[in-house]
């Protein structure tokens, strides 16, 4: 039962690095954090594949051990990395739409339909020209036999998986796995965009 | 597995749709294919919210908080309300950032080059708090001016200032916009006018007597309601 109606969403805007953004936001890590390091490179492009020189990408992701840092998640069986927020915000490169992340690789967390999840990431995307926040999650290539079993992966058409899949890549500037994941808007490679 | 916490559905009837061609900045920035609807895992149900807010100073006088000793010029405004959930469940502990252009309708931001209004060495038009346990919030700041930008020939916005709300999970995120009663551009402005008819009304704030302070500054009431909680079947 619902009394109240939902405050309209409007567009972030092109000033909103005012005060959503700053920097180092997108290093999740510190020496203390467990866990594989990774960097998440990508752009977001729009439907003439320009880069978008103003998005904020918002990233929320459980720790190495699969636990988000959270009052709902409450598993006493999984230990939360006290080093570990999940949390970091990006906003894409002016000249180039790029943006990165480091993080570690999260672990597996459960579905509510019974089973575990594959490893993912979760994005939140607004920029200007979005009324609305578009959300996605990241999935790793090789993570390949988890992301065959994962759920939510399985609801999307098969020719669209491939949309939410970073893919790991040669990176020369970093001493960790790199994985890109560009955000695409419109075309028939249109990022998988989830209504949660 | 026990019932897990949910989230009541995005209602996409009340917000913009995400192709609005009078915004032309939409028209390429719009996904096209549909939605793909989610069963909410612990990846939707939990956020930064709870965490992130403990890393952010108290600072909600946007009319002092350049921290140059001065004050800001303009219209001296109280912006006050409560932020709730769609059961009318204040939200305690919930952090608020905002944003706005100054008195004259610019921002402090290096890509506002157009608009050749005044900067104000006093005003940096950004602030934060968090709700009390009452789910309240309160800012002081001006009311910041109209300004102009490219959308249509002679496009102005009318005045506005942007509020980002984490709220509980990352399925309550919410940036809006607050607008001031009886603004004569509402019906100018694409962006105003993305937001269904029957909606719009819930981005204007209320002139409250009862928040204006004697000699001091005027008062205005908006509440903010975020997607519910309960417990999924």
């Amino acid at each position: 039962m619902t009394a109240l109606r939902q405050t309209p969403s409007q567009t972030v805007g092109p000033y909103f690095t005012m005060r959503l953004s700053a920097e180092g936001e997108n290093v999740l890590t510190s020496p203390e954090t467990a866990g594989e390091r990774i960097r998440i490179v990508g752009r977001v492009l729009d439907g003439s594949r320009q880069h978008i020189e103003d998005a904020l990408i918002e990233l929320w992701q459980a720790d190495s051990n699969g636990r988000y840092h959270h009052p709902a998640d409450d598993r006493a069986d999984v230990p939360a990395d006290p080093a570990f927020t999940g949390f970091g915000r990006c906003a894409s490169d002016f000249k180039t739409g790029a943006y990165s992340f480091a993080t570690v690789k999260p672990g597996p967390v459960p579905h509510p339909g019974g089973g575990m999840q594959a490893p993912h990431i979760s994005l939140t995307i607004q920029a200007r020209g979005m009324l609305n926040p578009t959300y996605t999650r990241i999935y790793f290539d090789d993570e390949a036999a988890a992301n065959e079993a994962d759920p939510v992966l399985l609801s999307v058409p098969a020719s669209r998986r491939s949309t939410l899949i970073a893919s790991r890549v040669g990176d020369a500037d970093s001493s960790v796995p790199t994985y890109e994941f560009d955000i695409r808007y419109q075309g028939d490679d249109e990022t998988v965009f989830f209504d949660v | 597995m026990t019932a897990a916490l949910t989230y009541s559905p995005r209602a996409h009837d009340d917000h913009p749709p995400f192709l609005y061609s009078d915004y032309r900045s939409t028209v390429k920035r719009a996904p096209t294919h549909d939605l793909i609807a989610i069963v909410q895992t612990l990846t939707e149900t939990t956020g930064p919210g709870p965490g992130w807010s403990e890393l952010s100073d108290d600072d909600a006088d946007l009319t002092t908080n350049a921290g140059t000793g001065g004050e800001a010029i303009g219209q001296r405004s109280i912006i006050t309300g409560r932020v709730l959930d769609e059961n009318g469940r204040p939200l305690p502990d919930t952090l608020i950032e905002i944003w706005q252009a100054n008195a004259c309708g610019r921002y402090v931001h290096w890509r506002e080059t157009a608009f050749p209004a005044p900067l104000d060495p006093n005003f940096l038009g950004v602030g934060q708090t968090r709700t009390n346990s009452d789910g309240e919030y309160r800012f002081v700041t001006i009311k910041p001016g109209p300004y102009p930008w490219g959308n249509h020939p002679n496009a102005w916005r009318p005045a506005h200032i942007h509020f980002s709300l984490m709220g509980p999970s990352i399925a309550t995120r919410l940036v809006t916009q607050m607008y001031f009663p009886d603004d004569p551009l509402f019906a100018l402005d694409p962006i105003f006018q993305s937001v269904p008819e029957h909606a719009r009304a819930r981005l204007i704030a209320t002139y409250d007597h009862d928040v204006t302070i004697e000699n001091w500054a005027l008062g205005y009431r908006w509440d903010i309601v975020l997607r519910g909680s309960g417990v999924g079947t």
